[in-house]
């Protein structure tokens, strides 16, 4: 999104992804505090050295402690991490080298590092993913580890307006992603589905449906 | 293994796959024009979708409540080139104010 064919470094990502850390540190410590009554301890930190997936734990934590089976938790995790399937096609041009460092290296793939590796033409720098998810990542788990550790200090995290932060960041992520033919169509219609299905589908089916709006530009620009 | 723990190595494991997959299969090669254009456009349609469904979804309903009020002072944040850091600031703040106050 900054210089056309700049050659970035990992600190460039680890730079860009800096300020939405500290809001992703926050939702880790808020993970932590809503996981740690159902998951126990050390589960909830293994979940975010293992799965590094927001609102997929986020879910799947409520949901055990909603007395929920575990089913119903891995369920509602996999259709919240579907979007991953096709968000792993977009940067799969961009990761080269041996399968087992592309499989590693798409693991630093979520929603920010996405956003904020994208050119706004649809590619994607390895190194900005890399840089940026690493930090990323580290925020997460030490969030989730404070949350665990420190939660009934804390309490209710809702009540400091971190629920409200999570759709600012994403729409932070999304204004510069708005320049290209048909993006603000595709957008309109993705948040017109996802608003659509919410009353009728299972959680997480209203956004995988969404990104079927991107099918806007399969007709030329 | 409690349920926790299953929850923790299916969800971790899933999540691998689903990540893993895209780049594993086609890494390294550019996509089809026609899909690479169409694939572009996922980030826009997927983020304004997080963006409704984080503001307006409220587990299978939608609600109108403060966090509505914490991402207009966002939008007018952003509006006036807000840092990133200061508009999830600012929406976070004035949804948690809302909640104090109303």
């Amino acid at each position: 999104m900054d210089e056309p064919g700049g050659s970035y470094t990992f600190a460039h990502g680890a730079r860009k992804v800096a300020p939405y850390s500290i809001a992703v540190f926050g939702f880790g410590v808020s993970f932590g505090v809503l996981a740690a009554p159902s998951m126990g301890r050390v589960a909830p930190i293994v979940m975010s050295v293992t799965t590094f997936a927001g609102s997929a734990q986020f879910a799947a934590a409520s949901i055990l402690g909603d007395g929920g089976t575990v089913a119903a938790a891995v369920i509602a995790a996999v259709l919240l991490n579907a979007r991953y399937g096709p968000i792993g096609v977009s940067v799969a041009p961009s990761l080269t080298g041996p399968w087992w460092s592309r499989l590693l290296r798409a693991q630093l793939v979520v929603d920010e590092t996405w956003a904020l590796s994208g050119d706004g033409r649809g590619g994607h720098d390895a190194k900005i993913i890399v840089g940026a998810g690493v930090v990323l990542y580290s925020a997460w788990v030490l969030g989730t580890t404070i949350g665990v550790l420190f939660g009934d200090l804390i309490g209710d995290p809702t009540r400091l307006g971190l629920d409200a932060a999570f759709p600012a960041l994403f729409l932070a992520l999304l204004v510069p992603n708005l320049d290209r033919p048909h993006a603000k169509t595709a957008a309109i219609l993705g948040a017109a589905i996802a608003l659509a299905l919410t009353p009728i589908a299972p959680l997480g089916v209203p956004i995988i449906a969404a990104s079927l709006a991107c099918l806007v530009g399969w007709r030329r620009a | 293994m409690n349920d926790a723990w299953w929850t923790v190595v299916l969800v971790g494991a899933a999540t691998v796959v689903l990540k893993g997959a895209g780049p594993v299969l086609l890494g390294g090669r550019p996509l089809p024009e026609r899909l690479g254009r169409v694939i572009g456009l996922l980030a826009p349609a997927l983020l304004a979708a997080l963006v409704a469904i984080n503001t307006f979804g409220d587990g299978q309903s939608l609600v109108l409540d403060e966090r509505a009020l914490g991402v207009g002072a966002a939008v007018v944040a952003i509006w006036f080139d807000a840092p990133p850091l200061v508009v999830v600031v600012v929406a976070a703040a004035v949804t948690a104010v809302a909640r104090a106050l109303l």
